[in-house]
């Protein structure tokens, strides 16, 4: 009888400047479903990396079925019965759900690839987990729910006793995300292991046997669903007591200052991305728009914040139309944003935190004059920023590349709302930064609403849009299903408008 | 393939058949000579398209097959020439493409230099090189490749002289279009190569060491036009002489993306450009256009222009996503 399927050993992983795992521990049995919670940058990532053979451990030992074992790739955990669900699919979008199941372990005849006998195994395969799937389809022209059901095959394909999934209801909504926990449990049933990598509290109680959580890179507490709870979970995993909610008081609605009115936009590819879409935010409420992402929130953003032209449609800000108007137009007005993507849209990485800090006046008084920029101010404004919004860094002077996820947001936050501004745009606002971070960021973005700012909030984390807002817009399919009171929504219903189900 | 596109395919083979009848009854002779010329010119684009498609479906871009092209031209003949064996000649110049490909993929997929300036170094110094040693004096000595006539299908009207009765490298290039259609897309090799064009990090997560075949794909495609330059020094032409190749090796990159990156397509393609080249001879042969002859030597070219410009309405054609960028682990 095996003990350990998978597990490390005083495992040690050091990047420079970072100790990613520190002394870490953990022992997966047969037939069970661990847990590892931690935020970003705990060392989750790493540990999985260690575990599966991307990565070689500077001290330390990995597992398999109670034996040391010294993988030197992917291939060789593999070929030990380790399969790994990524965050990000790995799939090839062009190629077909049979290829990309067997691909780099292809059943072969007379020296070809036999497609005919992998379509057997493969529907043989999701017939005896129920896990259904059409082997000829397209993987680009899959829901995200069936591409990760492809990803759970591809690995079971392989004999894996072990699936690693790496936060795998990220890109679900809840009824998937639900019923991915039930398939889950199930594929235990036949003496398979899961590793589990999630920072949602809620999944981890529903799901896992064990619960390790990590922080800074070391296990900092071991436990069961039965004997801890989310506030336990949460504190274990930030190192101090939180507030899961952020209390809000009630909104108090006035005149609408972002009214968008059959608004059609196109996506990269040209394809309809937003439909007709009509909407207004009134000054000091919080309109939630939720939804799985890719279906048109980008495109949304986007259009609002001058970035996308839309094709159809009109958008106007306190009366004015802006419709198609640039971004320094729409900016003028008193709309802040911060965008989804930080590094690509939020920071330039290599300028210092103070030059980023007026990346949206730098061509404004007092900041320059007559196109010379005037060192003195900027540095003095930067400062105030920081020292504001609490953006730990050694100097102002050093590049916004040197900043933590968290640091960079709350930098962006600062620089977008040192104005009086009108509509503010927070789209994704807290992604991938720790709980201190989001904690700060979710008060601040409440106390524009309080100061009266109308606030359109776009995230695909549920739990952030039914904690600040108070309207909610689901969209799905480039329309808005339904807009709820945020008194009234709750999980389930939201849930269901979000994988396009009305009744 | 879609049936729509299956039937706008069969319509136009269609359409061409019956223009060839006409333009046959018409003049036999002028007409099988611009399409043995066809045949002709299509080959070494062809050979060019195929080195193209490898390199781009594992992801990574060859610019460098003009350079290739020349380069193992040169080979070829010079070796051709020392040996006096036609054949040994051929090896040199495929061992020169292989060589010339290696020395691409370790830039460009060893070294992770940018891969249109690697593939800038292969052209440049394939230039540089042969100019430098480009003997004058030096001449075949033997004859260059001669006909095969494929028994009784060589005495058919037409088909007979432009498909049946043709020089042993052309046999073999149609030969090797089947081959690496198959290897694309039937073998697993083929398979693994295009997962890593298109999805580097998921073919690695399965355990495909990405840059190894993308090094061996790279110098094996080098190999393919390799053979190129042998074909075209000792069987189109039958020496070498300073940059022979002439912008056939862009030509034939064209080539390739209008043929959407199969061999089929591509020749298909090749057939195409190699009918504006053997027009453009036969215009020029009989004086048929009252103008300078450089203008009508531009045909081929402005019509790749034009066709690589309107490409865009035959249908979306999407690059490899992986195309041109290296790949780093993890």
């Amino acid at each position: 009888m095996t003990e350990t399927l998978l597990g490390a050993r005083k495992v040690r992983k050091e990047f420079p400047g970072v100790l990613a795992n520190d002394d870490i521990s953990i022992s997966l049995q047969p037939g069970r479903i661990l847990a590892l919670l931690g935020e970003n940058g705990a060392g989750k990532s790493t540990l999985v990396n260690i575990l599966f053979g991307m990565y070689r451990p500077d001290e330390g030992h990995v597992i398999i079925k109670d034996e040391i074992v010294d993988l030197r790739g992917p291939d060789e955990a593999i070929s030990r019965g380790i399969g790994m669900v990524h965050q990000h699919f790995q799939l090839v979008p062009p190629m077909r759900v049979v290829e990309n199941i067997v691909l780099g372990a292809e059943p072969t005849r007379r020296g070809l690839v036999d497609l005919d006998e992998a379509r057997t195994r493969v529907i043989a395969l999701s017939e005896r987990y129920g896990l259904e799937v059409d082997p000829d389809a397209l993987v680009e022209d899959l829901p995200v729910g069936m591409q990760q059901r492809v990803e759970i095959l591809k690995a079971l394909y392989r004999d894996a006793d072990v699936l690693i999934l790496d936060e795998p209801t990220g890109v679900l909504t809840p009824q998937e995300a639900d019923h991915l926990l039930g398939v889950l449990r199930e594929l235990t049933e036949t003496g398979l292991g899961i590793v589990f990598i999630t920072h949602k509290l809620r999944e981890v109680l529903a799901i896992a046997d064990d619960i390790v959580v990590l922080r800074n890179g070391q296990v900092v507490g071991e436990t069961r669903p039965s004997d801890t709870d989310e506030s336990d979970l949460a504190e274990m995993m930030v190192g101090r007591n939180v507030m899961l909610q952020v209390e809000k008081s009630v909104s108090r609605p006035g005149d609408p200052v972002l009214e968008v009115k059959e608004l059609e936009v196109k996506d990269d590819r040209g394809q309809i991305a937003l439909d007709s879409l009509s909407f207004e935010v009134r000054a000091g409420e919080i309109l939630g728009v939720a939804g799985v992402e890719g279906n048109g929130q980008r495109e949304l953003v986007e259009a609002i914040t001058g970035l996308r032209a839309p094709s159809v449609g009109v958008m106007k800000i306190e009366g004015e139309e802006l419709t198609g108007e640039s971004p320094r137009q729409i900016t003028k007005k008193g709309v802040a944003h911060i965008p989804e993507d930080r590094e690509k849209h939020g920071v330039v990485a290599i300028y210092s935190l103070a030059e980023n800090t007026i990346l949206n006046r730098y061509h404004r008084k007092p900041f320059s004059i007559r196109g010379i920029l005037r060192r003195d101010v900027i540095r003095s404004h930067a400062q105030d920023v920081v020292d504001e919004f609490d953006v730990r860094t050694p100097s102002i002077s050093v590049p916004a590349s040197s900043l933590s996820g968290g640091n960079k947001q709350k930098l962006i936050v600062g620089r977008e709302f040192s104005d009086d501004i009108k509509l503010l745009i927070a789209a994704q606002p807290t992604r991938g930064i720790d709980i201190g971070a989001i904690e700060f960021i979710h008060r601040r973005i409440l106390e524009q609403r309080d100061k009266g700012a109308a606030v359109l909030l776009v995230s695909a984390e549920l739990d952030e849009i039914l904690g600040l807002s108070d309207r909610i817009a689901v969209l799905y399919d480039g329309k808005i299903m339904d807009v709820v009171d945020a008194q009234e929504a709750n999980r389930e219903q939201i849930g269901l408008l979000m994988a396009g189900i009305t009744d | 393939m879609r049936p729509r596109q299956k039937q706008l395919i069969y319509a136009g083979l269609t359409a061409i058949l019956i223009l060839i009848w006409i333009f046959y009854s018409a003049d036999d002779l002028q007409t099988t000579a611009v399409l043995a010329g066809t045949v002709r010119a299509a080959t070494l684009l062809a050979l060019g398209a195929m080195c193209g498609m490898i390199g781009e479906r594992s992801g990574v871009v060859n610019i460098g097959i003009e350079g290739q092209f020349l380069l193992s031209a040169f080979a070829a003949f010079t070796i051709a020439s020392m040996t006096g064996s036609l054949f040994m000649g051929t090896l040199a110049g495929v061992g020169m493409g292989l060589i010339m490909g290696w020395l691409l993929a370790a830039m460009a997929v060893g070294l992770k230099v940018d891969q249109i300036i690697a593939g800038t170094v292969l052209n440049i110094s394939a230039l540089g090189l042969t100019s430098f040693f480009y003997d004058r004096s030096r001449s075949l000595g033997i004859g260059k490749y001669t006909n095969i006539d494929l028994g009784p299908l060589a005495e058919l009207p037409l088909v007979g002289t432009v498909l049946f009765s043709r020089p042993p490298l052309t046999y073999l290039t149609m030969v090797l279009l089947v081959v690496v259609h198959i290897a694309l897309f039937r073998s697993v090799w083929g398979m693994r190569t295009r997962a890593i064009g298109e999805h580097p990090g998921a073919a690695d997560t399965v355990g495909i060491d990405v840059l190894k075949l993308r090094y061996f794909n790279v110098t094996i495609a080098g190999g393919l036009a390799g053979f190129g330059g042998s074909y075209l020094a000792l069987e189109a032409v039958g020496t070498f002489s300073r940059a022979m190749s002439g912008g056939r090796g862009f030509l034939a990159l064209a080539v390739m993306i209008f043929g959407r990156r199969t061999p089929f397509g591509a020749y298909a393609a090749a057939l195409f450009f190699g009918f504006t080249t053997a027009l453009q001879n036969q215009f020029q042969l009989n004086n048929t256009f009252d103008i300078p002859p450089q203008f009508v030597g531009m045909l081929p070219f402005v019509v790749t222009i034009v066709v690589v410009a309107l490409s865009g309405l035959f249908g979306s054609m999407r690059d490899p996503a992986a195309l041109g960028q290296s790949y780093e682990k993890g």
